[in-house]
C-alpha cells in the first residue's frame, strides 16, 4: 500500500478526531456507560486507594479494611444474595494515576462504584471523571466541606462537625488562648476557619495561626512562636509525616503536655504508635472513632478485623472505621435502590439518590448509629473527644450529645445551601456538582 | 520582636543549618569526589533510620551506639553499590543520574516489602526528649546532639581530606584522574572509598532524623532536595556545604520567626535561583577538572 504524507495525515487526523470526541462512538447514554449489574455475576467495585508512595500510610488500611468488609459482607449472603467483588488498584500517590485508574475501573471493569481516595486532593482530582460518567464515589474520611455534587456520599466528619465539641472542652478545661498550627493546604485552612467560630462562641483568643509546608519536619521556628506567646494549649490539623515530628518535636523542646497539650483532629493511634506512646500521651483527637470504644459492636470489629488476614498493622483507627461504614452505606443504598427500581435497572446514579437516610445501626456500625444525609450526602455522626494514654490508645472522655448534622457549606452562607439536585444559591438557582 | 526571640530565632538557625549541613555532607562527599550526582543520597539516609531501627529492636543496642553502626552498615551498602554498579559509570554522568535514581526505587520498595509501609519508631534516651533553658533561650536537646555530631563529623572530614595521606590522593584524584593516577594513586580505590564514605555518613544523618522526625520508605524524599541545594550553592566543596548550610538554615529560622515557615522557604529558594543565576558553580567553587 502506498501511504503518501498526505494521505498518513488524512487518516491520522480522522482517527485522531474519532479518539478524541468519544460520543461519535460511544452510546450516548445519561446514565453511567456500561455500569450495571448482570444476573449471575458479582457485584463489582473499585478500591482506589495508594498502595505505594507518600500516601500509601493510611491508604493501604483502607484498602485492607474495606476488603475485610466485603468479606464479611459476602459471609453474611452478600449483597442481596450476590457477592461483592473488590477491584484493587494502586494510585501509587499521583494525582495524575487517580484519574487514570478511576477511568480505567469505571470504563475497562465496568465497577457499579468506586471507593477511593484519603486527601482532598486526589478527591478534586477525581470527581470531575466520577461526574462526567454519571457515577458514584465513596469517599471514607474526613474533608473540608464546600463541595455538592451529585456523584459522591462521604463517610467521615466534615470540618463543621469536627472541632465543634473539641474547641469548647479545650476552653473550658484548659483556658482561653490557643495557637492554631496546621498543614499547608486546603483541608487545614478550612477547617481553622471553623475552629475560629467556635474559638468566638467559647469566648477563646486566637494568639498566632502557622502553616507548614505538607512534608515538612521543621517545627523549630513554631515552637519558637508558641514559646513567645504562651498558648494554653495548641489545636493542630497538621497531617501524616509532619504530624508525627510535631508531636516529637513538643516535648524536644521542653513543652509540657498537661500544661499546654495539643487538641488534634488528626493524631490518632497509627500516629501515636508511629511516634512513640511517650510522645503522644496526654495530647487530645477529636474523631467520631476510637479503637477503645466500649461497646459489643466495636469489640467484635476490632478482633474480628486484627485476626483476620487484612490485620497484620495490628489497629484499627478512625480513618480506617469510616472506610469501613462506607462498605455497609453502599450495601444499605444497593438493597434500597434495588426494592424500588429492580436490579437490572441499578446504575450508580440511582444507588446515590438511594442512599439519603441510609442509616448503620449500632449493631454494625462500630462508632454507633451514623446516617446519610438526605440533601447533601455527607454522615451525620458523633464525634467524640479522646486522650491519648500512655500505652497509646485513646480514653474517650466525652462524646457528642447527639449525631451532629454534615453541613459542607456552613461557613460560606452565600453560595447557599446543599441540596439532593445540587447547590441551592439565595436566590434559588440550583448548580449541579459543585466542586 | 524583643531580644530573646531574636537569640532564640538565631540558636535555632544554627540547629537548622546543622541538620541542613548533616543531610548534605554525604552528598558533599560523594559529589565534591567522585561528581555522581547520586539521586540515591535520600534512600541512603532512609536506610540509616532502619538501620537503626533494626538494631534497636533486634539487637537492642543503645541508640548513641547505633549511630556509628549505621555508618558502617550503610558504608557497606554504598560500598556495594559502587563496586556493583557505580564505577561502571563514571565517565557518564547523565547514566549516573539514571541509575542512581533507579537504585533509589529500589531501594525503596524493598525497605517496604521488608518493613511495610507503616512507620516505625526509635527510642531514645529520656534525657534528649528535654531541652536546655537559660533564661529566655531555650533548645531541645537533641538538636544540641545533632549539632555536636555534625561538628565532629565536619572536623572528621576536614581532618581526613586535609592532615592525611589518603586525604592528599583524594584532592588529587579530584583534581585530575589521569595525573593522579599516573602518579600511582589507585583512582578507582579512591572513588569507592568516598563513595561509601558518603554513604556512610548519609546512615549517620538517617539515625539522627529518624529521631527528630520519622522513619519510613519514603523519608529520604524530603531530604535529598534540600541536601542538593546545600552542595549545589556551596559549590562541592566542603567549606562550601558548611557555609550554605549555614546561611540558608539562618534564613529559614529568622524569616520564619518574623514570617512564616512557607513564606520562608519561598524567599529561601528564590534568593537560591537568583544566586545560581550570578554565580551557577556556587560559594566556593573547586578547581580542576569537571568531569
Amino acid at each position: 500500500m502506498d501511504f503518501t504524507r498526505r494521505k498518513l495525515l488524512k487518516t491520522t487526523l480522522a482517527a485522531s478526531a474519532a479518539f478524541s470526541a468519544p460520543h461519535l462512538w460511544l452510546p450516548a447514554s445519561k446514565e453511567a456507560w456500561g455500569a450495571t449489574v448482570k444476573k449471575g455475576e458479582p457485584i463489582k467495585v473499585g478500591l482506589l486507594f495508594s498502595l505505594t508512595g507518600a500516601l500509601a500510610v493510611p491508604e493501604e488500611d483502607s484498602t485492607l479494611v474495606l476488603q475485610y468488609a466485603f468479606d464479611e459482607i459476602n459471609k453474611n449472603g452478600g449483597i442481596n444474595g450476590v457477592p461483592v467483588e473488590p477491584v484493587i488498584v494502586d494510585a501509587k500517590s499521583d494525582f495524575n494515576v487517580y484519574t487514570e485508574k478511576a477511568k480505567e475501573l469505571i470504563i475497562r471493569d465496568k465497577v457499579i462504584a468506586l471507593f477511593g481516595c484519603y486527601t482532598s486532593a486526589s478527591r478534586k482530582a477525581i470527581l470531575p471523571t466520577v461526574m462526567q460518567r454519571n457515577h458514584l464515589l465513596y469517599y471514607p474520611t474526613c474533608y473540608e466541606g464546600a463541595e455538592c455534587t451529585q456523584n459522591a456520599i462521604c463517610t467521615g466528619p466534615l470540618a463543621n462537625q469536627h472541632s465543634k465539641d473539641l474547641i469548647p472542652f479545650m476552653v473550658k478545661n484548659f483556658g482561653k488562648k490557643v495557637f492554631f498550627v496546621g498543614s499547608n493546604y486546603v483541608w487545614p485552612k478550612e477547617s481553622n476557619k471553623n475552629a475560629k467560630i467556635w474559638l468566638e462562641e467559647a469566648g477563646g483568643e486566637l494568639l498566632g495561626e502557622e502553616y507548614v509546608p505538607l512534608g515538612s519536619s521543621e517545627f523549630g521556628p513554631v515552637f519558637n512562636k508558641i514559646r513567645d506567646t504562651q498558648p494554653d494549649f495548641i489545636f493542630s490539623t497538621v497531617v501524616g509525616a509532619s504530624d508525627i515530628a510535631f508531636h516529637k518535636q513538643f516535648k524536644q523542646e521542653g513543652f509540657k503536655v498537661d500544661k499546654m497539650p495539643i487538641a488534634s483532629l488528626t493524631t490518632g493511634e497509627i500516629e501515636t504508635r508511629a511516634m512513640g506512646p511517650e510522645f503522644g500521651a496526654g495530647h487530645f483527637l477529636s474523631a467520631p472513632y476510637f479503637q477503645s470504644l466500649d461497646n459489643p459492636t466495636n469489640h467484635k470489629f476490632v478482633e474480628g478485623f486484627l485476626s483476620s488476614k487484612y490485620g497484620k498493622n495490628g489497629v484499627t483507627h478512625y480513618n480506617m472505621e469510616e472506610t469501613y461504614l462506607s462498605a455497609y452505606v453502599f450495601k444499605y443504598g444497593f438493597e434500597k435502590a434495588v426494592a424500588a427500581v429492580g436490579v437490572e435497572n441499578v446504575t450508580p446514579r440511582i444507588i446515590r439518590d438511594h442512599s439519603g437516610g441510609v442509616r448503620v445501626e449500632d449493631n454494625v456500625s462500630p462508632e454507633g448509629l451514623v446516617w446519610i444525609d438526605e440533601d447533601n450526602f455527607n454522615t451525620w455522626l458523633k464525634p467524640k473527644i479522646g486522650q491519648c494514654q500512655g500505652d497509646g490508645t485513646f480514653k474517650v472522655l466525652k462524646a457528642s450529645e447527639g449525631q451532629v448534622q454534615p453541613l459542607p457549606f456552613s461557613i460560606y452562607p452565600d453560595s447557599g445551601t446543599c441540596t439532593k439536585d445540587g447547590l441551592k444559591a439565595p436566590d434559588g438557582k440550583i448548580r449541579t456538582n459543585v466542586i | 520582636m524583643d531580644l530573646g526571640t531574636l537569640a532564640n530565632a538565631l540558636i535555632l538557625g544554627v540547629s537548622i543549618a546543622s541538620i541542613w549541613l548533616v543531610a548534605a555532607l554525604g552528598l558533599t562527599v560523594i559529589y565534591g569526589t567522585a561528581g555522581v550526582i547520586n539521586m540515591a543520597h535520600g534512600e541512603l539516609i532512609m536506610l540509616g533510620a532502619y538501620s537503626t531501627y533494626m538494631l534497636q529492636v533486634y539487637l537492642g543496642v543503645p541508640y548513641l551506639i547505633c549511630i556509628p553502626a549505621s555508618f558502617v552498615i550503610v558504608a557497606l551498602v554504598g560500598l556495594l553499590l559502587e563496586r556493583g554498579l557505580i564505577r561502571y559509570l563514571y565517565n557518564r554522568p547523565l547514566d549516573t543520574l539514571l541509575a542512581t535514581c533507579g537504585v533509589s526505587l529500589v531501594l525503596m520498595q524493598s525497605v517496604r516489602l521488608i518493613f511495610g509501609s507503616d512507620p516505625k519508631y526509635i527510642s531514645v534516651p529520656e534525657i534528649f526528649s528535654s531541652n536546655i533553658a537559660l533564661g529566655s533561650v531555650s533548645i531541645s536537646t537533641f538538636r544540641v546532639i545533632i549539632l555536636a555530631v555534625t561538628a565532629l563529623l565536619v572536623f572528621g572530614l576536614w581532618f581526613l581530606f586535609y592532615k592525611t595521606r589518603f586525604g592528599v590522593q583524594v584532592r588529587a584524584v579530584m583534581q585530575n584522574k589521569e595525573m593522579a593516577a599516573s602518579f600511582g594513586i589507585n583512582a578507582g580505590r579512591v572513588y569507592m572509598l568516598t563513595f561509601s564514605l558518603g554513604a556512610g555518613l548519609a546512615g549517620v544523618a538517617g539515625s539522627l532524623f529518624g529521631v527528630l522526625a520519622i522513619v519510613l520508605p519514603t523519608m529520604g524524599a524530603s531530604y535529598v532536595v534540600q541536601s542538593f541545594l546545600m552542595v549545589v550553592v556551596g559549590g562541592g566543596s566542603l567549606a562550601g556545604s558548611v557555609a550554605a548550610s549555614a546561611a540558608t538554615g539562618e534564613m529559614q529560622s529568622v524569616l520564619a520567626s518574623f514570617t512564616n515557615a512557607t513564606l520562608a522557604r519561598f524567599i529561601i529558594f528564590v534568593l537560591i535561583v537568583v544566586f545560581l543565576r550570578f554565580r551557577p558553580q556556587g560559594l566556593f567553587a573547586q578547581g580542576g577538572v569537571r568531569r
